[in-house]
């Protein structure tokens, strides 16, 4: 299996995610294909890792995954917070920061 | 035997990835990234990183899905659709239309790409490889730093989705205002705000009400 | 000499900052005090400055002393220097004199007023900037003492402040005075273009050599020095400020409008001499000028009825005099009217402030009457300047007066002209100086004379503005509650009674051949005068004699009118209703400055705010650049939708862009 069809699954899982931000209206869901974003990142990562045959890419990719928790826990406070608020949870909906 | 289970991961992978996309339901589309993720793992397994591949499954298909799952249940897991997007059908297509164009960049890079070891299986290598002896000498001696750092980008996180999602019992909209004038001048002694509005003066002098307006 | 000529400026300077700043603080008796001080130690000053001009020998008898340049380079050389000669000291020597005594008038006239220190501090300042235009010795310093006696001038007018007419009258003087501080300027402008430089002497020595006679620039040039002339001493056409001054305090009529600002133009025209005769064109204009304004405002005098008014227009007749002296030649004679002028027209305007009060407040001719009982010692001044004005002898109106017009007769030709037209305006003044002291103290005394012949002083239950009925009250900008009359205020009872007495023997320093001090005090400031007397005995005993019947008829026909058969002013105005109209409404020159100037400026400046200003300025050039920043920034703003999928999108075209772009490089 020679790593470019890694790589390609990667790319492919990118652009699925990238569509799915651009598309979703809830946030939440929007989150989730940032996640996909990422974990295509570290399918990438982990090929290349292989490709050079030492572990740095791994680490980078273990590394890519404690920062997409972080970003999870704080993406969903903040769909909590807005939840609590009585805000609509729509994407479209929330743009104050405008202007 | 690879490209088998290759070919079953990696359907697996884009299947799960669309069905998140796709799925109206936001609770299907948390399961679905969770297909997702089990497919990334065993793609991990055939690229030697079983240490990362369990650690996939653990903490990210485990807790951070789990975590995800709780928050969809609190919130709600209708998607409104009662009331139209400010930008419709056309965003769609635009989107579609890039995220197929970067696709296309991608594999176009990929196949072309002058990185003639892409092409191989990768070198052989030494039965340890990403097995968790490895991954945890080269976290605590080459990138030392970078762990403790991602450690405490934890704890900010962790704190950070305390402070975010603490109940602050019974806030109404206007107490949430804090203003900074309100630590520096107590009311009444004249801003000029006051004075425009007609709230300056004690309150004994407030029955005159706010300045008359200008005699013609 | 150079300190006390210095301290002549600098008493009034320092009285004015003194009394300016301490305004709240001083006491109002500190404050009279002061006032008054100053301007007697400035008198001391110019006096001692006399005496060691006196001392110097005939040819050294024009000083100029410099302080400091202000901007001395190629091409210009102005200094701020002052000239002590006979004429200075002469203008300077009188007008500190009257000041001081209308200062003292004050002390006593203006207590109780809420402005008091104001009033004194404006006084003071207005001596300042007039000394500063007489003592001037180039073009510079003499614009500069004008363009501050006419804001002395404003202040003092608009005192009352809150008096809607006292405002308007100082605006409409301090706009007719700024046309004549144009004309200065300008015509400074043309001499200096020729003559290269802006101090007095060296001008008026280059002028033989750069000013042929009758030279278009030096023409032009002096021909607007009239024009400034003309509004500061309020002739013919631009007067119509002077009768509307009257809204000012009585001591500011007395000072400003009658002794010394007024006189300005007649010192302008005697300081530039030597350009006037070298621009005879300009000269008779200033002579026909001036011959014009003596007779119509002695015709309007006839029919006026306030009390100001009256002595207001004889101011204007008897300048009209001065000036048409000067710009023939007359030089001393007008300068000597102007001496005797201030001395009696000041007299006049306290006394009239004296009745005034009196009336308490109430200035209408046609209320008035019967005061001769009650206000003896007002009643002998009046009498005095009355008389002095009116020319008749042994006071000292007659003399200047018979003076100017002897030297017209002297030099024949179409001057013959303004000789019979001055001894027609001397009948006219007897008749209305006359007619204005047999209207207020003859007659039924009306009831405030009555209240007065048993010592009490009449209020008005309100108090009022006489010129428009309008009910004030008595705080700071209107005139306070108190009215002083001469005969109670110790003050100005003695500034009128020495006024009283330079009335009566002032003409003793130039009486036709018996005394000749003023002729050799102000000789050699007119030493290079090429106007040649031609004396002429028989003309001079025919101009005293003349003079004396016109100014005796005139007093005789006053008494027939108003006091023998009080119905004929009635039916003479009846019998010449339209020319009565005429000179009640001034000779129509206020509509005609209206017609001719106030409305199409005001056109103008409509124009300009409706169609220039909103729709070009406004509308094209504020509004297009901001119109265009706004677009600018709106389009701008746009990309700040708070849009996050149109954020997330932008960030993926970028990302698309760039990999194309590294694709297509490395292909």
């Amino acid at each position: 299996m020679t790593l470019d069809w890694f790589l390609v699954v990667s790319a492919l899982v990118f652009c699925i995610g990238a569509g799915g931000v651009l598309t979703r209206r809830n946030p939440l869901v929007v989150l989730l294909c940032l996640e996909l974003m990422l974990n295509a990142a570290n399918i990438a990562l982990i090929a290349f890792a292989r490709m050079w045959g030492n572990v740095d890419g791994q680490i980078f990719a273990i590394i890519v995954m404690v920062v997409a928790a972080c970003e999870v826990c704080i993406g969903l406070g903040l769909v909590v917070a807005i939840y609590r608020r009585r805000l609509p949870i729509d994407v479209d909906e929330l743009r104050e920061l405008q202007g | 035997m690879t490209e088998v289970l290759f070919f079953i991961a990696a359907i697996g992978a884009i299947v799960g990835a669309v069905g998140v996309v796709a799925l109206q339901n936001p609770f299907y589309s948390v399961l679905a990234l969770v297909f997702h993720l089990l497919s990334l793992a065993a793609l991990f397994l055939l690229l030697q990183a079983q240490f990362v591949a369990a650690a996939q499954v653990v903490v990210y298909a485990g807790a951070v899905m789990v975590l995800y799952v709780f928050v969809v249940a609190y919130v709600g897991a209708a998607e409104s659709t009662h009331f139209k997007a400010p930008i419709g059908g056309g965003q769609r297509a635009f989107a579609v239309g890039f995220a197929l164009a970067l696709f296309v960049e991608l594999v176009i890079a990929v196949l072309g790409s002058g990185l003639s070891a892409i092409s191989t299986e990768g070198p052989d290598v030494r039965f340890g490889f990403g097995s968790p002896e490895q991954i945890g000498q080269a976290l605590l001696t080459r990138f030392l730093v970078a762990f403790e750092v991602a450690s405490y980008l934890l704890l900010i996180a962790a704190v950070g989705a305390v402070v975010l999602a603490r109940r602050r019992g019974g806030i109404h909209e206007e107490e949430t205002r804090v203003s900074a004038m309100s630590f520096l001048r107590p009311p009444g002694v004249g801003t000029m705000a006051e004075g425009v509005e007609g709230r300056t003066g004690t309150p004994e002098h407030r029955e005159l009400g706010p300045p008359a307006e200008r005699v013609p | 000499m150079e300190t006390t000529a210095w301290l002549i400026l600098l008493f009034p300077l320092l009285g004015s900052i003194v009394l300016g700043l301490g305004f709240r603080i001083w006491p109002a008796r500190v404050v009279g005090a002061v006032g008054t001080l100053a301007i007697a130690a400035a008198f001391v000053a110019a006096l001692l400055t006399t005496f060691s001009l006196q001392d110097r020998g005939e040819e050294q008898r024009q000083v100029v002393f410099s302080a400091w340049d202000y901007l001395v380079t190629v091409g210009i050389d102005a200094k701020l220097s002052i000239l002590v000669d006979p004429l200075s000291m002469f203008m300077a020597l009188t007008v500190t004199g009257v000041s001081t005594l209308i200062h003292l008038y004050s002390v006593a006239y203006l207590s109780g007023d809420r402005g008091y220190a104001r009033f004194f501090a404006y006084l003071n300042f207005f001596v300042f900037s007039m000394l500063l235009l007489v003592l001037a010795a180039n073009f510079l310093l003499l614009i500069v003492g004008w363009a501050f006696v006419g804001a002395a001038s404003y202040m003092l007018i608009s005192f009352w402040y809150r008096r809607t007419t006292a405002t308007a009258a100082g605006i409409k003087a301090f706009v007719i005075n700024v046309l004549g501080d144009v004309g200065l300027v300008l015509g400074t402008f043309f001499i200096f273009k020729h003559s290269g430089s802006v101090d007095f002497l060296t001008t008026f020595a280059r002028a033989p050599d750069v000013f042929p006679k009758g030279q278009a620039d030096l023409t032009a040039g002096c021909l607007l020095l009239l024009v400034g002339a003309f509004a500061k001493s309020a002739q013919v056409p631009l007067h119509t400020w002077l009768p509307d001054a009257m809204e000012g305090p009585t001591p500011v009529s007395a000072l400003i409008h009658a002794a010394t600002m007024v006189t300005a133009g007649v010192y302008l025209i005697a300081r530039m001499h030597p350009l006037f005769e070298r621009a005879p064109a300009a000269a008779d204009v200033g002579a026909i000028v001036g011959c014009a304004t003596l007779l119509i405002a002695g015709t309007i005098g006839l029919v006026v009825t306030d009390l100001k008014r009256v002595i207001a227009y004889s101011t204007m007749s008897q300048i009209g005099y001065m000036i048409m002296g000067v710009s023939a030649g007359a030089y001393v004679a007008g300068l000597f009217h102007l001496m005797t002028h201030a001395f009696f027209k000041a007299l006049l305007f306290m006394a009239a402030g004296s009745v005034i009060s009196a009336m308490g407040g109430e200035q209408d001719l046609n209320k008035m009457g019967g005061f001769r009982k009650a206000m003896p010692f007002t009643f002998a001044c009046f009498v005095i300047g009355g008389l002095a004005l009116s020319g008749i002898p042994p006071f000292s109106g007659f003399f200047s007066k018979d003076e100017i017009l002897l030297v017209m007769g002297e030099q024949g030709g179409w001057k013959w002209a303004l000789y019979i037209s001055g001894y027609i305006g001397a009948f006219l003044t007897a008749i209305y100086t006359w007619r204005m002291i047999f209207r207020a103290f003859f007659g039924e005394p009306v009831e405030q004379a009555r209240e007065l012949e048993h010592g009490h002083l009449y209020h008005a239950p309100e108090p009022f503005n006489p010129a428009n009925g309008e009910i004030e009250d008595t705080d700071v900008g209107f005139p306070g509650p108190e009215h002083h009359i001469a005969e109670t205020a110790l003050s100005m009872k003695a500034a009128m009674g020495l006024l009283a007495v330079l009335a009566v023997v002032g003409g003793i320093v130039l009486v036709p051949k018996t005394t000749t001090w003023l002729d050799t005090f102000l000789e050699p400031s007119f030493a290079g005068s090429s106007v040649v007397a031609k004396p002429d005995d028989s003309l001079l005993v025919l101009g005293l004699l003349l003079g004396t019947a016109l100014g005796l008829l005139g007093v005789f026909v006053a008494y027939t009118i108003w006091v023998r058969r009080p119905g004929t002013s009635a039916r003479w105005v009846e019998r010449f209703s339209g020319l009565h109209r005429l000179f009640v409404h001034k000779w129509y020159f206020d509509e005609l400055i209206d017609i001719l100037v106030v409305r199409p400026a005001a056109w103008f400046g409509r124009w300009g705010q409706q169609t220039f200003e909103r729709v070009f300025v406004n509308g094209t050039l504020i509004g297009g650049t901001t119109g265009i920043v706004r677009a600018g920034s709106a389009a701008v703003r746009a990309a700040q939708s708070g849009f996050l999928r149109g954020y997330a999108a932008l960030l993926l075209f970028g990302v698309v862009a760039v990999g194309l772009y590294f694709l297509i490089q490395s292909a």
